[in-house]
């Protein structure tokens, strides 16, 4: 057993746990937030992804003992205090962007990542970027648009505080 | 203006956006607190008999709280006698799983029959715990030979099961008479494999149960919580002491109607050991117990003239259904059913064997039946028009069933209510700009470029509710604070019936979305009901809820002719401010909730169960644009352009994904997912990093095109959509490969067209080429 603490969406959060603990079983048991599905073992269906210290990152694949220290956003982090919903949230919900919802957490937090690191993707760059997902409802079309769709509204959204900076 | 047809945004999102969804895994009910964690011992071969099963190590470690195996189930009602079976009788015929010989036990008796086949079961306080312990549970098989292939299950050296002579559980024999094929100038025959798939929904199989005061309540991942009740009676309990929880459901795709034995047997757990009990399977459960589908081949003969009139068809099925009959012959059928398509076809003769095999069970899966039907005979035409030297849309625009044929009986008995085919087909060809596609395509061809193209039509009709006479159920209540709440049998799992239904009642009613609660999946609450499957649910689910929005508003208009003290006939519903008035003085108004406030108990309802006179049969033509690297087989899919028509459209938004989905698991069959054995019978695709699920990198956005032809056996004018995506997009995207590789010899690849497959089609074509 291992004293393991974590900053989950800005919440510190302790335990002991066994050695062997996945994140994902830590977010789950221990923090008792269950919107990060487990799709797979093998790393594979992105079900379970979530952001570490920013990055995205595929929570079975990770110990809990590695995360420690460290600050951790699922999904339920992502809407602001007032409930209103992330850009990549809006955009799912307005594009149909999900169905069963099982892999949308994933997902959700893939393109928050994604469009981080490349915040105007292409329609390519944001197919190549969603590999490591699987959604077995959607077909990826509107998962696809959402993406596009998120990161146009937040270009938006920064190209207008910026211009309201500059006045 | 009526929200019927407009383009409403999900009620579901919001709280799977933000909190995600509740799924059994994720259930905090008191009842489940401290539940102890199945995990399941399965088999490790393929084929065996069972010499001994010791447990006695797994119980000795930490956090066991039971380990279960047959001996154990001795509070279950005994099973019913063999049915005794004359050996010179045809194998049986129909839909239901096979009873007698070929019974399919709980947890293995004497035999293994599939590697994953459940052999006993541990319980534990949690999960490592129960992988721990699952692991030291030890078993001793006897091997016995492996029955994989078609050829060994027809074969029969090897029999699946004692008491039996034959592999082959039923069959429908074609009555073939080959003086049909008299007088074709072109005939041409051939083989096509429809390979085995996973349905591999996200979520695998869960079900979580507890067992108090004689009542028994499971919480289950499943397509329909009624019929999953009927299931777990095989306990030795009455329907009426046990309630089924469907919660969240991700993702059914056919693998969840009903549940398997590993819910009979959690349910049974939970009774026997009084401890709530909960079972969540991996990946890899999941890809070798959960069922599976296609799984069929196919030896086809088509002829037809040489100015492209298909004369005959004949279709000769084997149905790989894997170690139990699940469905045995009713996939197969349903083969047979849609064996012509949309073609007006003078002859079709077609019949199958099933087989068993000690692999997956097969049943359902997005299509069950008719996708296998529509793959072959869309390859078919292909074969007949290459040979014939025709244009493969021409060939199909000369065979299609004409609109004026409508209602029309094929040769196979489908009643086909309506349909529009050649509208369809004008349709996608105009939108992909088909003449434009095949120049460029001339033109690749004649420069000799290392990248071709290909272009693949399908066009395909398939039946939806295709068991209408069970129908669907629903409940509609108005309250007296003005909300509605609409109770039905049918069992979302991603498809929107919450936004569907709300909008309904809505038209209806004039009671805003966001008054009405959609309840379903709860058999305490809805003890009759059918479920989500079968493209059935608009159509008879949907049609249930109009029909008792309609009864509701007959009884509030009563009830509001009371209130205004004014005859029922003057008395109006304004759906847009949804408020009563008496006709000529809409100064006077009545709220739902003045009217429903006034009437018994505060409440209105009315409850209907809808049952639609025959199925209906939606249809479309789907093309598909693949490119092929000449030199390393690769296959990039360019576009996909469809036209899938299933009637009156009530949400396009909801209808698009539907159509989406569909597309993309159609396209990942033809492309790049198959379940593999190897010749003992070992799974070599029991992880998604073997399996090859298709992602968004190998697929590109769809173009869809509208054509909507409304059927007249229900008043919303809807056919299904749930599986029709898959039904066109195989084909197409199969002829679309071949096609852009035709110019080089290759007629035909199995599918999945892996690179391997299409680089070695290639190579022999060349090779057949130069002799």
């Amino acid at each position: 057993m291992s004293k393991v603490s974590l900053t989950v969406n800005g919440k510190e959060i302790t335990a002991d746990v066994e050695d062997r603990t996945l994140l994902v079983h830590f977010l789950r048991d221990v923090a008792d937030l269950t919107a990060t599905n487990v799709g797979c073992e093998t790393t594979s269906c992105g079900a379970c992804t979530v952001l570490l210290d920013g990055e995205s990152v595929k929570s079975c694949t990770v110990l809990a003992a590695q995360a420690d220290g460290r600050q951790v956003t699922t999904l339920e982090g992502l809407a602001s205090e007032n409930g209103e919903m992330s850009a990549v949230q809006k955009a799912f919900h307005e594009n149909h962007g999900l169905q069963c919802g099982f892999c949308t957490p994933g997902f959700v937090m893939a393109i928050t990542s994604l469009l981080k690191e490349n915040p105007s993707p292409t329609e390519a760059e944001v197919r190549a970027g969603l590999e490591g997902n699987i959604c077995r409802c959607t077909g990826y079309h509107n998962i696809v648009q959402a993406a596009l769709a998120a990161a146009s509204s937040t270009s938006t959204a920064s190209s207008t505080s910026a211009a309201e900076a500059g006045k | 203006m009526s929200i019927l047809g407009t383009r409403v945004i999900r009620t579901e999102d919001p709280r799977l956006l933000t909190a995600g969804g509740v799924y059994v895994d994720d259930l905090r009910e008191p009842e489940l607190d401290g539940a102890a964690r199945v995990t399941f011992v399965r088999s490790t071969v393929a084929h065996a008999r069972i010499t001994g099963i010791d447990t006695s190590e797994a119980l000795a470690q930490p956090g066991v709280v039971a380990v279960l195996t047959v001996a154990d189930m001795t509070d279950f009602p005994p099973p019913p006698p063999p049915t005794p079976i004359d050996p010179d009788a045809p194998p049986v015929e129909g839909p239901m799983p096979l009873g007698g010989p070929w019974s399919e036990p709980l947890l293995a008796v004497d035999k293994v029959r599939f590697v994953g086949e459940p052999v006993a079961m541990v319980l534990t306080d949690n999960r490592y715990q129960g992988e721990d312990a699952a692991e030291l549970v030890s078993v001793d098989y006897e091997p016995l030979p492996a029955v994989v292939t078609f050829d060994d299950a027809l074969a029969g050296q090897t029999l699946l099961f004692d008491g039996t002579d034959t592999n082959v559980s039923q069959r429908r024999d074609g009555a073939f008479d080959d003086s049909a094929f008299d007088g074709c100038d072109v005939v041409v025959e051939g083989d096509i494999v429809n390979q085995r798939v996973a349905c591999l929904p996200m979520e695998g199989r869960a079900i979580a149960a507890s067992w108090k005061d004689g009542k028994l309540t499971v919480w289950a991942s499943t397509q329909n919580a009624q019929l999953s009740r009927l299931i777990l009676t095989a306990i030795g309990l009455p329907p009426d002491a046990i309630r089924v929880v469907a919660p969240d459901v991700g993702g059914g795709f056919g693998a969840k109607i009903g549940v398997d034995r590993e819910a009979i047997l959690v349910a049974w757990a939970a009774k026997h050991t009084g401890r709530a009990v909960r079972w969540v399977e991996s990946r890899s459960e999941n890809l070798t117990a959960m069922t599976q589908g296609r799984a069929q081949r196919h030896h086809i003969k088509i002829g037809g003239t040489a100015d492209g009139r298909i004369q005959a068809y004949r279709l000769d099925i084997v149905q790989d259904t894997g170690a139990y009959a699940r469905m045995s012959g009713f996939l197969p059928s349903l083969t047979v059913l849609m064996a012509p398509g949309v073609y007006d076809i003078p002859s079709v003769q077609a019949g199958y064997k099933v087989v068993m095999t000690n692999a997956t069970p097969i049943a359902a899966y997005r299509g069950a039946g008719r996708p296998e039907a529509a793959a072959t005979i869309e390859r078919a035409v292909d074969w007949f028009a290459a040979a014939a030297g025709l244009d493969p849309a021409v060939v199909r625009k000369v065979n299609y069933i004409k609109n004026e044929q409508f209602p029309f009986v094929t040769k196979t008995g489908a009643p086909y209510d309506t349909g529009d085919y050649e509208g369809a087909l004008d349709k996608v060809l105009a939108a992909a700009g088909y003449e434009e596609l095949r120049a460029e395509q001339r033109r690749r061809r004649e420069a000799g470029e290392v990248k071709q193209i290909g272009i693949g039509l399908a066009s395909y009709s398939e039946i939806t509710a295709p068991d209408p006479a069970a129908g669907e159920t629903a409940k509609v209540e108005v309250h007296d604070d003005g909300t509605a709440t609409v109770y039905t049998g049918s069992s979302a799992h991603g498809q929107g019936h919450h936004t569907a239904y709300a909008m309904l009642v809505q038209a209806e009613l004039g009671i805003p979305m966001d008054k009405i609660e959609v309840i379903h999946g709860d058999t305490d609450l809805i003890p009759v009901g059918v479920g989500t499957y079968g493209s059935r649910s608009l159509q008879l689910g949907g049609t249930a809820v109009h029909k008792a929005a309609i009864e509701v508003k007959e009884e509030a208009a009563a009830k509001a002719a009371q209130l205004f003290e004014a005859s029922a006939s003057d008395v109006q519903l304004d759906t847009e401010a949804g408020l009563w008035h008496i006709a000529g003085d809409p100064d006077k108004s009545l709220t739902w909730a003045q009217v429903a406030g006034a009437a018994e108990g505060g409440l209105i309802v009315a409850n209907v169960h809808f049952t639609q006179e025959r199925p209906t049969f939606p249809f479309g033509t789907q093309l598909s644009l693949a490119e092929v690297d000449t030199e390393t087989g690769k296959v990039t899919l360019l576009r996909h352009v469809t036209a899938d028509d299933a009637g009156t459209i009530l949400n396009p938004i909801l209808f698009e994904g539907q159509r989406h989905g569909g597309i993309a698991q159609g396209a990942a069959q033809a492309l790049c997912e198959e379940i593999l054995y190897d010749a003992d019978g070992n799974p070599l695709t029991s992880s998604l990093a073997d399996y090859g699920a298709i992602t968004a990198a190998e697929l590109p956005s769809f173009e869809l095109v509208t054509s909507e032809t409304p059927t007249d056996l229900n008043p919303l004018g809807a056919k299904g959509i749930g599986e029709a995506g898959t039904i066109g997009a195989t084909p197409a995207v199969h002829n679309a490969v071949i096609d852009a590789v035709a110019h080089l010899g290759v007629r035909h690849i199995d599918m999945p067209m892996t690179p391997e497959r299409v680089w070695t089609a290639i190579q022999e074509a060349k090779k057949a080429s130069a002799k």
